[in-house]
């Protein structure tokens, strides 16, 4: 038995690695995806101040502090029965359209772009961000970072902090926005909407109008049958803040839709010996192992699957280019894994609509923001679409509101055994006996899990573009008898 | 003059200090200009095994934000300290243990008990827990050990500066790059920070007399936006917590929370506090003083919110 190690790969709320075993004759026998670290938040939250938890729990993660920092909140709302003031409201949800919009500019262009725009096989050298602005001109790349630096600005002035806010409470936030800020921020919305448009642009001309990349796109390779999850609204449509979590079998059926607090009857969450991360799968479906299908209760919580689980957006740009991406797919839902590259770019365009009508909105700037909570606190729950997924945050307090139990499913979570399902997939395609491993081809399995971003997408975690790998093949007495790597 | 060679690492960290890293903004040109960058998880192609062929003391400066939770952690914190000249705690994490250091009131049993038995979506009928070698049929797996104790970084290797904050502010970060690129390093050990004192002397909050009869939580009352959040009965850290950030939490009327560390001269920020908070309570009554007190939900782990690791208390004792 041969072992392939790829190791380190970075960032999945730490670091993580995979271990693909060759038979003898060459084929892939099987793969694991590890996660060597557990951060421990479920544990040492009990005892602290609910009030404290938006800030402790954002700490669970510096790319997405903001999504912890809402799901918190609102599970604060929930557990000191309060409803937050509408200016509130509509201020939590501008800051994290905001945030959407920095966060999927950032997958979509260092991470994802450079495969499509220099193509798989690129050198690794170029196959990074300089090489996608070297081709599609330094005017992109100097509207990629206006757009980032922009909305953290926003991020800032609503929230506070530029990393790490700290705006939250039950019942509303901390802080109001004058006209002055209001007016910058609506500036900053529609010239997000442009980008938004030019991404989708960018897109379509590099992608789209290349056949082998459609091809790859559309291949067996990079497809999984699973349920897709996504948080709607009233209307069963796209809402990133608010709403119920909706739940779409491979066909598209609705199999449930659920009030965050109803959370516990409809997840549960399997745990290995040989990672530290749990995998989450539909209770009601059950537990049969890394497989796909209607049988299998494993799920998936990604842009595409959002897009999956709604009737639309509510936005008209967003829901003009959902029913382009539809019809180019052959119909709804899409479990092209690689498609969700597009469903994010569909997303980043709505996150800016939905900001300008935020920041248009005459309440923006009213400073009734917070109702004081009088109830006595119990348990609440708050769920938030994450970029990475549907994030649930659940507390249960003693009477002074201090926190007895805590659990947490993170955005990623959701789909690890999903992506470590389409890492296993790539590799057992791609990997045949006799069939050189070429470093192009690591690249390929590389993409398989790519289209997740696995908390790794951010500017500062893979500026190259790519993921460091290190690829050792071993024979059955342990020898190296190859070692090939990517971007090392 | 030849350039730099800078090293940057992750251990048990959020990213945010990373990101915070790269949040200098177009000085990170200057940067560039002056040092490359040798080793970056997450902004660079790397191995561990480039950094284990280095010469010892090779590299100019490493910064290293996380705390030691893991052997893994541990063990590339050795290597950098080896192979690096300078050794930076950048972060919360690395300096004093941070949020994640609030593990150290539980130990590695109580965590794992929790994340793979108890909470109500595990599913785990066999009780089946990670472990650090496992045997699967196509051969054997491993994991690093998860420890009982999260550690700081100078509990771990000698260091010889620290950037403080979760994560650092970037003009915070900025003050250790000049003094890397320029060479006008300050005395070993030195807290690299605008500021040695308390945060309330950049708070731009009016404060009158400190004199408190009740302690409200923040979501309890709606301050006054202009004066001293203390001074209104919020338990602002301020007071015990080294400035250098601008006081932001205080201006989006949120009360400090320490995470800049303790200032100048003090070894034990929650004690700092509390002794600090003894002298400004209203009352020379022993009983309303401890009514007063009663007030403050989780007095340890609000005092020692970023600091447990690095305490005189470390960690709690678990019988």
């Amino acid at each position: 038995m041969k072992k392939i190690m790829i190791d380190p790969i970075t960032r999945l709320e730490g670091h993580g690695k995979i271990a693909i075993f060759l038979n003898d004759d060459g084929g892939v026998a099987n793969v694991y995806f590890q996660v060597p670290e557990l951060r421990g938040f479920e544990k040492f939250s009990e005892g602290r101040p609910a009030e404290d938890m938006p800030q402790i729990t954002q700490r669970i993660c510096g790319v997405c502090p903001e999504a912890h920092h809402m799901a918190s909140t609102k599970a604060l709302d929930a557990l000191f029965h309060v409803e937050p003031t509408s200016a509130a409201k509509k201020l939590r949800e501008l800051l994290y359209s905001a945030f959407y919009v920095t966060d999927h500019t950032t997958h979509f262009y260092i991470l994802a772009a450079p495969d499509f725009v220099m193509g798989p096989d690129a050198p690794p050298a170029e196959r990074n961000i300089l090489g996608v602005i070297a081709k599609v001109g330094l005017e992109l790349g100097g509207a990629v970072i206006r757009t980032r630096h922009e909305n953290h600005w926003v991020i800032q002035t609503i929230g506070g902090r530029p990393i790490h806010p700290c705006f939250g409470l039950p019942g509303g936030v901390s802080k109001a926005i004058n006209e002055e800020e209001r007016a910058k921020i609506e500036e900053i919305a529609k010239s997000s909407v442009e980008f938004g448009k030019l991404s989708l642009k960018v897109f379509d001309d590099v992608v789209l109008k290349n056949k082998d990349y459609l091809d790859m796109v559309l291949s067996d390779t990079f497809t999984h049958r699973t349920y897709s999850m996504g948080l709607v609204d009233e209307n069963n449509k796209v809402n990133f803040y608010d709403g119920k979590v909706r739940v779409v079998d491979p066909e598209g059926k609705e199999f449930v839709k659920y009030a965050p607090r109803d959370y516990v009857k409809h997840l549960a969450e399997h745990v290995e010996p040989w990672t530290y991360l749990k995998f989450p799968y539909l209770k009601n479906v059950g537990w049969k192992g890394f497989v796909d299908g209607k049988d299998s209760g494993v799920y998936r919580a990604t842009p595409l699957s959002r897009l999956n689980a709604a009737d639309g957006m509510t936005t008209p740009l967003a829901q003009e280019e959902y029913e382009k991406m539809y019809s180019t797919l052959g119909g709804k839902p899409a479990h092209y894994t690689l498609a969700t590259h597009w469903a994010r770019l569909i997303e980043l365009l709505y996150a800016a609509e939905r900001m300008v009508e935020l920041v248009q909105d005459p309440e923006i700037t009213s400073t009734d923001i917070r109702n004081i909570p009088t109830a006595t606190p119990d348990e609440g729950v708050g769920i938030v679409e994450a970029p990475r997924g549907t994030l649930t945050h659940h507390y249960i307090t003693d009477e002074r509101g201090i926190i007895k139990k805590c659990n947490l499913i993170v955005g990623t979570t959701n789909n690890y055994a999903a992506f470590y399902m389409s890492v296993k997939k790539a590799a057992e395609d791609l990997i045949k006996p006799g069939k050189e491993i070429t470093e192009g081809l690591l690249n390929r399995i590389e993409m398989a899990w790519r289209p997740y971003d696995l908390c790794l997408a951010c500017a500062t975690h893979s500026l190259p573009g790519q993921l460091p790998l290190e690829v050792t093949i071993y024979d059955t007495q342990g020898n190296e008898i190859k070692k090939l790597s990517q971007g090392i | 003059m030849a350039k730099l060679k800078i090293a940057l690492y992750w251990a048990a960290s959020c990213g945010g200090c990373d990101i915070a890293t790269l949040a200098i903004g177009d000085k990170i040109l200057k940067l560039a200009e002056a040092a490359d960058i040798v080793f970056w998880p997450i902004g660079m192609d790397f191995k561990y095994a480039d950094v284990e062929k280095m010469p010892d003391k090779s590299i100019d400066a490493c910064l290293f934000n996380g705390a030691i939770r893991t052997s893994e952690n541990e063990h590339i914190a050795k290597l950098l300290r080896a192979k690096s000249k300078i050794m930076i705690a950048y972060g919360s994490c690395s300096y004093e243990g941070c949020i994640p250091g609030l593990s150290n009131f539980y130990n590695r049993q109580m965590t794992f008990d929790r994340a793979y038995i108890e909470t109500p979506t595990t599913d785990n009928p066999k009780k089946i827990f990670p472990q650090t070698k496992v045997k699967v049929p196509e051969g054997e797996l491993e994991l690093p050990e998860f420890y009982d104790t999260v550690k700081t970084l100078a509990q771990t290797v000698d260091v010889d500066y620290v950037v403080p904050g979760c994560p650092p502010e970037e003009k915070t970060t900025w003050l250790a790059l000049e003094a890397l690129i320029t060479g006008k390093l300050p005395p070993k050990g030195t807290v690299i920070s605008h500021s040695a004192k308390a945060l309330c002397d950049e708070c731009p909050r009016i404060r009158e007399e400190k004199k408190v009869k009740k302690f409200y939580r923040p979501y309890e009352i709606i301050p006054d936006p202009e004066k001293c959040l203390l001074e209104q009965g919020l338990l602002c850290y301020g007071i015990a917590t080294r400035g250098g950030c601008g006081a932001l939490c205080p201006q989006a009327n949120m009360p400090c929370t320490g995470c800049y560390g303790p200032v100048e001269g003090v070894v034990d920020q929650g004690a700092h506090f509390l002794s600090a908070l003894a002298s400004i309570i209203d009352s020379n009554d022993p009983e309303e003083i401890q009514r007063i007190i009663d007030d403050i939900p989780d007095p340890a782990g609000t005092f020692y919110r970023y600091s447990l690791p690095d305490s005189l208390l470390r960690r709690a004792r678990i019988k």
